[in-house]
């Protein structure tokens, strides 16, 4: 038994070193963030600021309107992209799931495919810049992560084949129910356990994407917060350069330093703050994931 | 003759099922044609001249020149080592580590702080790639980073200029990308940890098998399946590099290119910042036919192996 009680603590501590190592680096970006900027410039990002401010906060309430702009872009984006993407997906797993469709297999194969080659940014890009021109539109933030991953149609497809009780199915068919009403009805219904959790990536995917917003779009009012934070990122003068005019010549300086980490707390807190309530969600959604489709 | 127009209701009302059913796949499947399709056959853009006032796949045909270009250049090299190395070192650390905690992590008896072990490292993997930088940023800034101003004096040495300083960054980068995936795959690897049945345990037991040997020769064996499958799919990814982790982390600087060029960001500045279309897309050409090449390749090796472990 004591040797049972030293495994558990030695094993206890390794997990606390890594859980530590983990969440750390957030632990510092919060305390930077509330960091008065001369004591930045003098000692650094530290976990235990000599003295605290929220000076930084203060600044991007009142004077970055950029930052609202790009959440509300940010909100906008994820609610549309992801019910489009369940929606588009969804009804694409569902007519894959009919064991008697004639072309089922070369439908499958088609999505499937997808995940083994791609053609790469070039030519992705030249078709949505150069033929679509959705470049420099909310479309361009949208489209690119619709279908992110064949990989969720084949988890929605499965489910649909293996989860729903093919009786039911016959029964609604023989009552003269039609394809639209028994997937409205009765396919989403009984599948909102999958469709939560491919949504909750998508809503992830949608969040965390700067990728589209860096290659396709450089009007500023477009700005997802992730491509600002980006932008900040690379580029300081950006922060700068786009302060209103009369904060400048107040004499007060900017607290560039400060307010650079402080954007990068307010666009991880979505995450931060959710991550308790779907944590269990998601690695659910994982496991699911990981068995072979 | 009764029958016959029956028979042509049935089949009339078939046909109408499925044309319903048709009718649902055409959004998915006409999304995939402009986002997949168009775009694979588009690679061919790699032997052409780029002329736009021919249209953008209309350009003229110039052989290989694009690809003559790219393969005098030194940078041909050192994209193509850097993303093969630093990949390969990803998946064998990213592998150990997660099983060795996965395996750990299903030894642990308290359930509550299992839980929360669980949580905390797996909270990188839900953070986009510019939040890792901004992270590391906070780290290693040359003036305000925590690592210059306060471990670097804390052992007496100087302030290192961690962003022109190319020798650091493939243990940054590695330890980065562990940090930001290991999560994901100790979850999937939990998971399969355990599902396996407690029986085999207790027999092993009986028979007086300590932990380790329980380790070997129980665990092991149960999980290789899983494990042949996740690296599987990473080998198959093995030429292609994550984007975010090169380009936002080391905050694009230039002089950090010897060890942080991988094909991706190479692609990406051809494209988008020096608007060398050709280069481009002769990289990007060269890195989606070898990429194929290769998960085929795996596939057809672990099919040899053991058919059940394969992926298709």
């Amino acid at each position: 038994m004591r040797s049972n009680k030293v495994e558990q603590s030695i094993i206890n501590v390794i997990f606390a070193l890594i859980s530590g190592f983990c969440l750390i680096p957030f632990l510092l970006l919060v305390s930077a963030s509330f960091t008065d900027e001369m004591v930045i410039i003098r000692e650094g990002y530290s976990f235990l600021p000599s003295q605290y401010s929220l000076e930084s906060y203060k600044f991007i309430f009142e004077k970055s309107s950029d930052i609202f702009n790009a959440y509300g872009i940010s909100f906008l984006v994820t609610t549309v992209g992801t019910i489009a993407s369940l929606a588009i997906m969804t009804l694409l797993a569902y007519p894959l799931s009919k064991r008697d469709l004639p072309f089922r297999g070369f439908f499958s194969f088609l999505v499937f495919f997808t995940m083994l080659f791609n053609g790469g940014l070039v030519p992705t890009y030249l078709i949505y810049a150069n033929v679509f021109n959705i470049d420099n539109t909310l479309l361009a933030l949208i489209v690119p992560g619709l279908l992110v991953s064949a990989f969720y149609v084949i988890l929605l497809r499965t489910f649909f084949t293996v989860s729903i009780p093919g009786a039911v199915l016959e029964s609604a068919h023989i009552d003269g129910a039609g394809e639209f009403r028994i997937f409205f009805q009765m396919i989403l219904p009984l599948s909102l356990p999958v469709i939560a959790t491919v949504g909750l990536f998508q809503v992830i995917n949608y969040w965390n994407d700067w990728f589209n917003g860096l290659i396709y779009v450089s009007d500023s009012k477009l700005y997802s917060i992730q491509v600002l934070l980006n932008t900040i990122l690379l580029n300081v003068q950006y922060l700068l350069e786009n302060v209103e005019y009369s904060t400048r010549v107040e004499g007060a300086a900017i607290p560039t330093q400060g307010v650079r980490i402080a954007i990068a707390v307010i666009g991880v807190l979505p995450i931060l703050i959710a991550y308790p309530f779907f944590q269990r969600f998601f690695v659910k959604g994982l496991t699911v994931g990981a068995i072979k489709g | 003759m009764a029958m016959t127009p029956r028979l042509n209701q049935a089949a009339f009302r078939k046909l109408r099922k499925y044309k319903v059913l048709y009718f649902m796949l055409l959004p998915g499947v006409a999304y995939l044609l402009i986002n997949n399709y168009i775009p694979m056959f588009g690679i061919v853009i790699a032997f052409k001249e780029i002329d736009f006032s021919k249209g953008v796949f209309g350009g003229d045909w110039v052989g290989f020149r694009n690809f003559e270009y790219l393969f005098k250049t030194s940078e041909a090299y050192i994209i193509t080592r850097n993303t093969i190395l630093y990949n390969t070192v990803f998946i064998a650390l990213n592998l150990v580590i997660s099983v060795g905690l996965a395996i750990l992590l299903n030894e642990l008896k308290n359930k509550l702080l299992r839980r929360f072990y669980q949580s905390a490292i797996l909270l990188p993997y839900l953070i986009s790639t510019v939040i890792v930088g901004y992270l590391v940023f906070s780290l290693l800034s040359m003036e305000t980073g925590f690592v210059n101003n306060t471990i670097m004096p804390l052992f007496g040495k100087e302030a290192v200029m961690w962003y022109t300083e190319p020798k650091y960054w493939p243990v940054i980068l590695t330890i980065v990308n562990i940090w930001h995936s290991v999560g994901y795959l100790c979850i999937i690897y939990f998971a399969a940890v355990v599902g396996i049945d407690h029986e085999y345990y207790e027999a092993a037991k009986i028979d007086g098998a300590g932990k380790l040997k329980q380790v070997l020769h129980i665990t092991l064996p149960a999980l290789t399946p899983v494990i042949v499958i996740m690296t599987l799919l990473q080998i198959g990814r093995i030429f292609h590099a994550d984007f975010g982790l090169f380009y936002q982390v080391p905050l694009d600087s230039g002089p950090l290119l010897p060890t942080t060029n991988v094909l991706d960001t190479y692609v990406y500045r051809a494209l988008l910042k020096n608007g060398d279309i050709g280069m481009a897309s002769a990289a990007g050409f060269y890195q989606s036919i070898v990429g194929f090449v290769l998960i085929i390749f795996t596939n057809y090796v672990v099919k040899k192996i053991n058919p059940d472990n394969s992926l298709f």
